[in-house]
């Protein structure tokens, strides 16, 4: 055991925000079925005490579907268990978090082939093969 | 200026992809706290925008804000903004140095006259000009000289904004701030020692979006940033609330993590964002690692009396409302949410 092992620091927990980020998309939820809108909440204002979003991110879970995105720095567009909800974070080529949302839709915009990048494309396949 | 290119042509020379953009957009409008429903107004306005000259003057400091900017050497989302800016002066930073470095200066303030924004870090001193120079120009006349033909004026860490460290007592140098200084152009003030290098980006990326400077407090800070204090937002509130401190670092209360008001906590008085921004690539803030907040965005931070005394001392001023406002406490989450979603309602009625 190492003496850092040895410093008996138990941190009591602080869960305020879960309760009412859950509230909120229990709300986006309806919105979504209702008038299918979607909701995006910053989860970046918010302030978490240590472990909290880990509590948020387990309550929430894994559902089917997960995405990995390589444009500047990876991205984790993970669904939940709950389907419609999905959980989202933005990282920078060192790799540390510069963006984390729940998205309340049925497809993250993101996850779409862009009509710029589709152009673009089809310019370069062009270029090679016509 | 108009034969800059945009910051969308330069992100596409960059090979950044739609998606990549799309992403920069989204951390950027998280990055200045306004709703996700602006992504596509932000997306329109950076695409066509023009990268802004920047001059960066560095006065009495030590170059830790600096170094809080640019620690990062691989591209970064945020780090496009600093791509997409044109730093025409930086003399810590740039190769050039003394005449060279001096006539990169004046050619970006011809150049750019009247739509250039001039960053300092470090206080000036008034005492002797010889206190500090730069290729034989006091700190004085360089800023004066420079500022004529700005925008505007953003100071960078607490000895610009306030006179800092150099401006403790007893002052030897002399030491003010740019705003005792500069009073005819539009000044904002980023303190911290350092500040927290995204709260910098988004001033910047605010004046690039929307080629307007951020709303302030009466101290010149950006409400987005500054609008609260650590203490509204810090985790820690709830044991606050409920009257639980710790009573010295290593006491029950410091082990689990209690309240740090007695241990001379200044987040009461301290308007800053480390408390939702954070630091160490968003790891933790002082509080979270078991020390009080210093209050370093504060003018004066130094010389408040101790660091570990608690506010309640009275050295401070409003230490005894801060400490009868316990009894009328609210829930932490609501109290952020609230403030958080009022500011985004703001911006959406505006959008
Ligand atoms: S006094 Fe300090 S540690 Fe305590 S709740 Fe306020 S900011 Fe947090």
């Amino acid at each position: 055991m190492t003496s850092i092992d040895n410093i008996g620091v138990q941190v009591q927990a602080v869960h305020g925000n879960v309760r009412p980020i859950l509230n909120e998309v229990l709300h986006a939820l309806d919105k979504l079925i209702d008038n299918n809108e979607t909701t995006i909440i910053d989860l970046a204002g918010l302030p978490f005490g240590p472990g909290e979003l880990d509590v948020l991110e387990e309550t929430l879970g894994k559902g089917e579907l997960s995405a990995q995105l390589d444009a500047l720095g990876s991205s984790r567009i993970q669904e939940t268990t709950y389907p419609g909800v999905w959980w989202i974070e933005h990282r920078n080529a060192h790799d540390e978090v510069v963006g984390r949302y729940l998205e309340i839709t049925r497809i993250p915009e993101i996850l779409s082939s862009q009509d710029a990048d589709i152009c673009a494309g089809r310019v370069s396949l062009g270029e090679q093969f016509e | 200026m108009k034969n800059k290119p945009t910051v969308g042509e330069i992100l596409q020379a960059k090979g950044v992809s739609r998606r990549g953009f799309l992403k920069y957009c989204a951390t950027t409008a998280s990055l200045l706290a306004l709703p996700p429903a602006m992504i596509p107004r932000i997306a329109k306005a950076i695409e066509s925008a023009r990268r802004p000259s920047v001059i960066w003057l560095s006065f009495q400091e030590c170059t830790g804000c600096t170094e809080s900017l640019t620690r990062s050497a691989a591209p970064t989302v945020e780090g496009l903004i600093f791509d997409a800016i044109s730093l025409d002066y930086h003399h810590t930073l740039q190769a050039a140095s003394g005449d060279q470095a001096e006539a990169a200066r004046h050619a970006a303030m011809e150049e750019n006259e009247g739509g250039y924004l001039v960053l300092v870090d470090g206080s000036i001193p008034m005492g002797n000009p010889g206190f500090s120079t730069i290729a034989g120009i006091s700190n004085y006349d360089m800023l004066m000289e420079t500022v004529a033909g700005a925008a505007a004026v953003v100071s960078i860490g607490t000895c610009a904004a306030f006179g800092g460290i150099p401006g403790a007592n007893p002052n030897p140098t002399g030491a003010v701030s740019v705003g005792d200084l500069v009073k005819d152009k539009p000044i904002i003030n980023v303190p911290g020692c350092p500040p927290i290098p995204m709260v910098m980006t988004a001033v910047l990326t605010q004046f690039l979006t929307f080629g307007q400077l951020p709303e302030v407090d009466k101290y010149g800070r950006p409400l987005a940033f500054f609008g609260q204090t650590i203490h509204d937002r810090c985790y820690r509130r709830p044991f606050y609330e409920q009257g639980k401190f710790a009573n010295t670092f290593d006491d029950e209360g410091a082990k689990a993590g209690w309240c740090l008001y007695k241990l001379g906590c200044k987040g009461p008085t301290t308007y800053n964002a480390c408390a939702t921004v954070k630091w160490n690539q968003g790891t933790s803030f002082p509080i979270e690692s078991g020390h009080p907040c210093l209050g370093c965005s504060e003018p004066d931070f130094w010389d408040k009396g101790g660091f570990y005394e608690p506010l309640s001392t009275g050295n401070f001023g409003s230490g005894a409302k801060v400490a009868g406002a316990a009894a009328a406490g609210v829930a932490l989450g609501a109290v952020a949410a609230v403030a958080g979603r009022r500011r985004q309602a703001k911006y959406t009625k505006e959008a």
